[in-house]
């Protein structure tokens, strides 16, 4: 009979497709948090708020840069009422002035994304210039 | 329950003009209510700003070592890499050997004949075949780099500067065929192993990037001079061209100035007392 054939090539089949679920299920690590500096905890708020910023930092990253680069704005008002120094890297009030490692913040999520954003290859860290 | 024709086309037409007006009634509601706070881009109230950045370069005033200060502090303002750097070892292992004939600049230190080929002379003034002339981007009024760049990458700011958003950049070089003054340089390879300190003010360059004079835009934001004219002891001088009240007018208005390569049109915003 053909029947059992069938059905257990189907069987081998549908366990086959669903191997990224099985073989992940239980397997994986929980997502990382971003490990937030001592200065970033002082400062409480952010730009944006938390799952605001986690969802669109790259999209107030590229309009602060054309607001830098284009218009030569760089004092940035948040909706918050915090200022901000519309820079990257550098300055205090800068991302990085107050998220000082990038290692343990921004790194954590891209690697676990597998993001490998070109940031970093013109700005630079403290870290790196001091090392 | 049983339902005419009529009925039921008259709930539906009310229905329908429900969902139209909700909407309009609720934009009516929340127009009353305080609108909510945006976000705002401003320039720092301490920034310099200008109708039409220029430079005037007091040529008598520039002395071999006033020229190597400038071009010193303009490399190190914007991480210009040095080819003839030895990489540090340790840092940046296995680094390929460097072609010397490659260099990036800035501003950088020039003969009269090739800063200014048109207007030399076999019997030009003994002073001017030995003094160094300092040359740079001349932030064009009509830039050609900027018509040639497809992406945009270079443009011209309102205030005058010709500028690059190095992220743009796509490394096609049109713009360094189009500069007739050769202000531009290309990275072709990484930088960072080249650069003796980091500064980190600024960001470096990455390779396949084509870099130039900025006319320290990021200083001028912050209310500070440009570096090279902050150490030219007053050789340099840097203001807006098109106030008639300013030091760059007064300057001009006094004494004889020329630019280079004027006879092709691009107006370049660099001028030169002799």
């Amino acid at each position: 009979m053909s029947k059992n054939a069938i059905i257990a090539g189907l069987a081998a089949f549908v366990i086959a497709a669903l191997f990224p679920i099985w073989f992940n299920f239980g397997g994986t690590d929980a997502a990382p948090e971003p490990e937030l500096s001592a200065k970033a905890k002082a400062a409480g708020k952010c730009v944006l708020d938390k799952y605001d910023m986690r969802a669109n930092h790259m999209s107030l990253l590229d309009e602060w840069r054309d607001g830098v680069v284009r218009d030569a704005d760089r004092k940035y008002d948040a909706a918050n009422g915090k200022q901000f120094q519309m820079s990257l890297s550098t300055g205090e009030d800068s991302c990085l002035g107050c998220h000082e490692d990038k290692e343990k913040f921004c790194d954590k999520c891209h690697t676990y994304a597998s993001v490998d954003p070109y940031c970093w290859e013109c700005h630079t860290t403290p870290k790196e210039i001091n090392q | 329950m049983k339902k005419s024709r009529r009925s039921f086309l008259k709930a539906a037409g009310v229905s329908a003009l429900g969902i139209g007006v909700a909407p309009a009634i609720q934009a009516v509601a929340s127009s009353g209510s305080t609108p909510a706070a945006h976000a705002t881009k401003t320039k720092h109230p301490e920034a310099l700003t200008a109708e039409r950045w220029g430079m005037v370069i007091d040529t008598s005033k520039i002395t071999d070592e006033i020229a190597e200060n400038i071009v010193h502090a303009c490399r190190k303002a914007h991480n210009v890499p040095d080819l003839n750097h030895v990489p540090d070892e340790e840092r940046y292992p296995n680094t390929r050997p460097v072609n010397h004939d490659q260099e990036l600049k800035w501003i950088w230190e020039e003969h009269f004949e090739s800063a200014f080929p048109d207007k030399e002379d076999e019997f030009l003034a003994e002073r001017f075949k030995e003094l160094p002339f300092l040359v740079t981007c001349n932030h064009c009024k009509n830039a050609p780099c900027v018509q040639a760049c497809p992406t945009q990458a270079t443009f011209k700011r309102e205030d005058g500067i010709v500028l690059m958003d190095f992220h743009r950049c796509i490394g096609c070089r049109f713009c360094m065929a189009a500069c007739p003054f050769g202000a531009r340089s290309f990275n072709f390879r990484d930088p960072r192993p080249f650069i003796d300190e980091i500064n980190p003010d600024f960001p470096t360059r990455s390779k396949g990037v084509v870099e130039k004079c900025n006319l320290c835009s990021e200083r001028l934001a912050k209310g500070l001079q440009p570096a090279c004219a902050e150490v030219s002891e007053g050789a340099i001088v840097v203001g807006d061209l098109e106030d008639p009240n300013s030091e760059v007018r007064a300057l001009l208005s006094e004494k004889y100035s020329i630019r280079r390569k004027q006879e092709l049109g691009t107006e370049p915003s660099v001028y030169y007392i002799m």
